[in-house]
């Protein structure tokens, strides 16, 4: 287990001081400067050592990504665009950071900005997190304050501005283009790639988008190095990280746990086990709403990382873990992903305009039974027909939800279509 | 999905902010690199909601004209993200029932069921007294504390049939409920006891609470005053003070009579050089880079642009005029169309002043934006001074 030191964020909860002095009372802002002073390249060096992955699902090497920018600042100015449009079904550890342990986040910003040499940093939040944005501007008005922020902030020579930017209810922000669009005051529609944000991405500058977590933990790595970050979890799975976990275990949590972690004692530890006992468990989405679900038989001996669960066909995607036990409808629940998708689609790319609202009704139908077999795949042909054919991955996200739920409980769906079909019979001799 | 304005009968005659709006609005604007104004969109809008309940049609037109957009970009954008509501909603309490899947596992449908019973039959829809209505919304990213929903900048967490049902009849008595969860939790931590860092709260409540209920106080940028933000550096000049003159657009539109004038077919008369020309003349013929976005001059319309932008045009002259399509982006059709305008020399185009661009621009239908994009202004230049 994790020891509570080991832990980044030592205020998930917000129950201890959420003001700047507990913050650097936990060790925030402790020698930034210096940290600062050991340059850009040795900053972006260290983070990739660490084997830090990406928290915002598609686990991309953060270091690797940040390498990308160009190595002098041209006539277009650098930008740092973090993530917090935290919108992905399941997933709710970003909100914990922001308005509990904000400082791990702003001090983060200047540290991976000053990496990219960008003087300014936006912060997207999703529109919902209202509360959320009062206490990460709480905090950053106060890193104002004391000097964190603005010129030579934190004393490091450096100058730099952080700004809150926020939505207003579109999953699709999450995509880094459709972020970078809507921070520039458009409809949020994902952007062709390339050009890359890297090249030219806000307002046609060159731009790195990373989630929340990603920026959070980074200032921990460099102060107790790549080392101590890749002691936790397997090799190419680095780090901690914070799990979510929702649905019917006995007491759903955030918490920070090493990564690589089995499920069982993620579960067991934190969330007092499965309602009604391990034999009560029927599936498990692992990464937030996008990944495919898990059967209870392939949660045995799970373990939680990106390998291991792409191994799996699935994946860890945000480490948003939705467990259902057996009095789940599981055709229903992948049915209302179905519907989240349709309403969240942009309606830009025609496959997954169409195909999110036709994959809604089929499973609408699949619910009630109210099909025939030949559907089911029907049904996993158009998800195929979707995924991959889109601008960004939201087609994808649609998709994989259904061709796991076929690939997993394709019985289950034929069980219920047959019992409609001879139920209707079978309902006439009862009466 | 659809989304459209509500209708006329329900919209009011006109909006402005609030004088404490207009300056929290000013400071909003300043975050953005200067012409970057656009990038408010979303934050002014929120706060037309805020002050009004709603997005009125007025309430676009206004953002758009502080903004300096064109009024169908704050439309599309009104209309794109589902937390602007286009209609009125329940006066005291709209309730936002989160219902995608770990709320569903969770009995979301129960409090759906709840809203049906207590409030209204069907989302958006007014109870009887007009306080309350609901909508089922997508995921709203408090997942281990399902099911929850949303009232105002609170979240209601943690939540039963029951104590649901409980919420409702508080915010009908005239209450104003405690937010966060509603089982006894703190925050997303396991229910009675943590599994790790043990400590005892220092604060009386979570973060969210606390700044619904005053504890802690508020950001001062949310206060409505003077926005903070401490340092100028490096984002280009601010433009606070700027941003609040009527744009060139709405300047166009209100000068009377300025695009009635059919008679004057003369050469363009001299423009007083005000404060929204000097806009306008920046961004036709500054030179933006490219990769950005397109200069707002393109917003004009036939209709639109003021009259004395007209440039000098000529009937056809006996040689049928030079060769427009030495131009570069001038094509046979874009020719055709420049020459029905009375547009057949390079000393035409090489004369024009940002005003005439913006006036050519508005006739060039599809083809708007070549003008600048293309300089034509000065290629025709280079031409004449070949010739």
């Amino acid at each position: 287990m994790l020891s509570d030191s080991d832990r980044i964020f030592q205020n998930i909860y917000g129950m201890k001081d959420r003001s700047l002095a507990g913050a650097r009372a936990r060790g925030c802002w402790d020698g930034t400067a210096a940290l600062v002073a050991r340059g850009g390249e040795a900053i972006i060096q260290e983070v990739k050592d660490s084997g830090l992955r990406g928290r915002g699902g598609a686990g991309f090497p953060t270091g690797l990504k940040w390498s990308f920018m160009p190595k002098e600042v041209g006539e277009r100015p650098h930008y740092l665009v973090v993530n917090a449009d935290e919108s992905e079904p399941g997933t709710c550890k970003d909100r914990e950071i922001m308005r509990h342990d904000p400082h791990t986040l702003i001090e983060g910003c200047l540290l991976a900005s000053f990496a990219m040499q960008a003087h300014a940093c936006y912060i997207y939040l999703r529109g919902e997190y209202i509360r959320e944005r009062q206490a990460l501007q709480v905090a950053i008005d106060e890193a104002y304050d004391a000097g964190l922020l603005g010129k030579n902030a934190a004393g490091s020579g450096w100058d730099f501005d952080l700004y809150l930017h926020h939505g207003a209810g579109a999953y699709i922000c999450g995509e880094e283009t459709a972020l970078i669009e809507s921070l520039e005051g458009k409809k949020g529609m994902p952007r062709l790639k390339p050009p890359f944000p890297a090249g030219a991405g806000l307002y046609g500058c060159p731009t790195t988008v990373n989630n929340v977590e990603s920026i959070a933990v980074v200032p921990e790595i460099l102060r107790r190095g790549a080392e101590w970050f890749k002691s936790f979890g397997r090799e190419n799975n680095a780090g901690t990280k914070l799990f979510a976990i929702s649905g019917h275990v006995e007491r759903p949590c955030v918490v920070e746990e090493a990564m690589s972690i089995t499920f069982r004692e993620l579960i067991d530890r934190h969330c007092g086990g499965i309602r009604g006992g391990w034999g009560n468990l029927k599936a498990i989405i692992p990464g937030g709403s996008s990944v495919p679900c898990l059967k209870a038989e392939q949660c045995d001996d799970l373990i939680m990382d990106f390998d291991t669960l792409r191994g799996l066909g699935s994946g860890l995607g945000t480490a948003a873990v939705i467990v259902m036990d057996e009095s789940t409808d599981i055709i229903k629940a992948i049915w209302r992903l179905s519907k989240f998708y349709k309403h969240e689609s942009c309606g830009q790319c025609t496959p997954c305009r169409e195909g999110t609202g036709w994959m809604m009704r089929v499973m609408d139908r699949l619910v009630r039974g109210e099909a025939e077999i030949e559907e089911i795949d029907t049904l996993l042909d158009v998800t195929k027909q979707v995924e991959g054919h889109t601008i960004c991955a939201l087609g994808d996200a649609a998709a994989w939800p259904i061709q796991g739920l076929i690939r997993n409980f394709r019985d289950e769906i034929e069980d219920r279509i047959k019992a409609r079909q001879t139920g209707k019979v079978s309902a006439v001799a009862a009466e | 999905m659809n989304r459209r304005l509500a209708p006329r009968s329900v919209q009011p005659a006109s909006f402005a902010f609030t004088p404490d709006n207009q300056a929290w609005a000013q400071g909003q604007i300043s975050k953005y690199p200067e012409g970057r104004q656009a990038s408010a969109v979303i934050p002014l809008l929120w706060r037309a909601q805020e002050q009004e309940g709603w997005v009125s049609q007025p309430a676009i037109e206004y953002v758009a004209a502080m903004l300096d957009m064109a009024e169908i970009r704050v439309l599309e954008v009104a209309t794109f993200y589902f937390m602007f509501k286009l209609a009125p909603v329940g006066s005291v309490a709209h309730f936002e029932m989160c219902g995608t899947t770990p709320c569903m596992l969770c009995g979301s449908e129960a409090l759906v069921e709840v809203c049906k019973q207590k409030i209204a039959p069907h989302a958006f829809e007014l109870s009887a007294d007009g306080k309350f209505s609901w909508e089922e919304v997508e995921c709203l990213g408090a997942c281990s504390n399902a099911p929850m929903i949303q009232v105002g900048d609170d979240y209601y967490e943690d939540l039963t049939a029951e104590s649901f049902s409980a919420l409702i009849d508080a915010f009908a008595r005239g209450e104003r409920p405690r937010p966060g969860p509603q089982n006894g939790r703190f925050a997303s931590e396991p229910l009675g006891g943590l599994t790790s860092l043990p400590t005892d709260p220092v604060h009386e409540s979570n973060a969210s609470v606390a700044l619904a209920l005053g504890t802690d106080p508020l950001p001062r940028q949310f206060s409505g005053g003077t926005p903070q933000f401490a340092s100028e550096n490096l984002l280009g000049k601010r433009q606070g003070a700027a941003i609040s003159k009527p744009s060139p657009k709405v300047a166009a539109i209100s000068a009377p009579g300025s695009n009635e004038d059919e008679s004057d077919r003369g050469p363009v008369a001299p423009v007083t050089e005000n404060a929204a020309l000097a806009e306008l003349r920046a961004q036709t013929v500054g030179r933006l880079d490219p990769a950005l976005d397109v200069p707002t001059a393109s917003d004009y319309t036939p209709e639109t642009v003021p009259a004395q932008f007209r440039p000098e045009l000529l009937g056809r002259p006996t040689d049928g005029g030079d060769d427009l399509e030495q131009i570069r982006g001038i094509g046979p059709q874009l020719g055709a169309l420049l020459k029905d305008l009375g547009i057949y020399r390079y000393a035409q185009i090489a004369s024009w002043t940002p005003e005439n661009v913006a006036w050519v621009n508005a006739h060039l239908g599809g083809w708007k934006g070549r003008i600048i994009r293309d300089d034509w202004v000065a290629q025709a230049r280079a031409l004449l001074a070949k010739k």
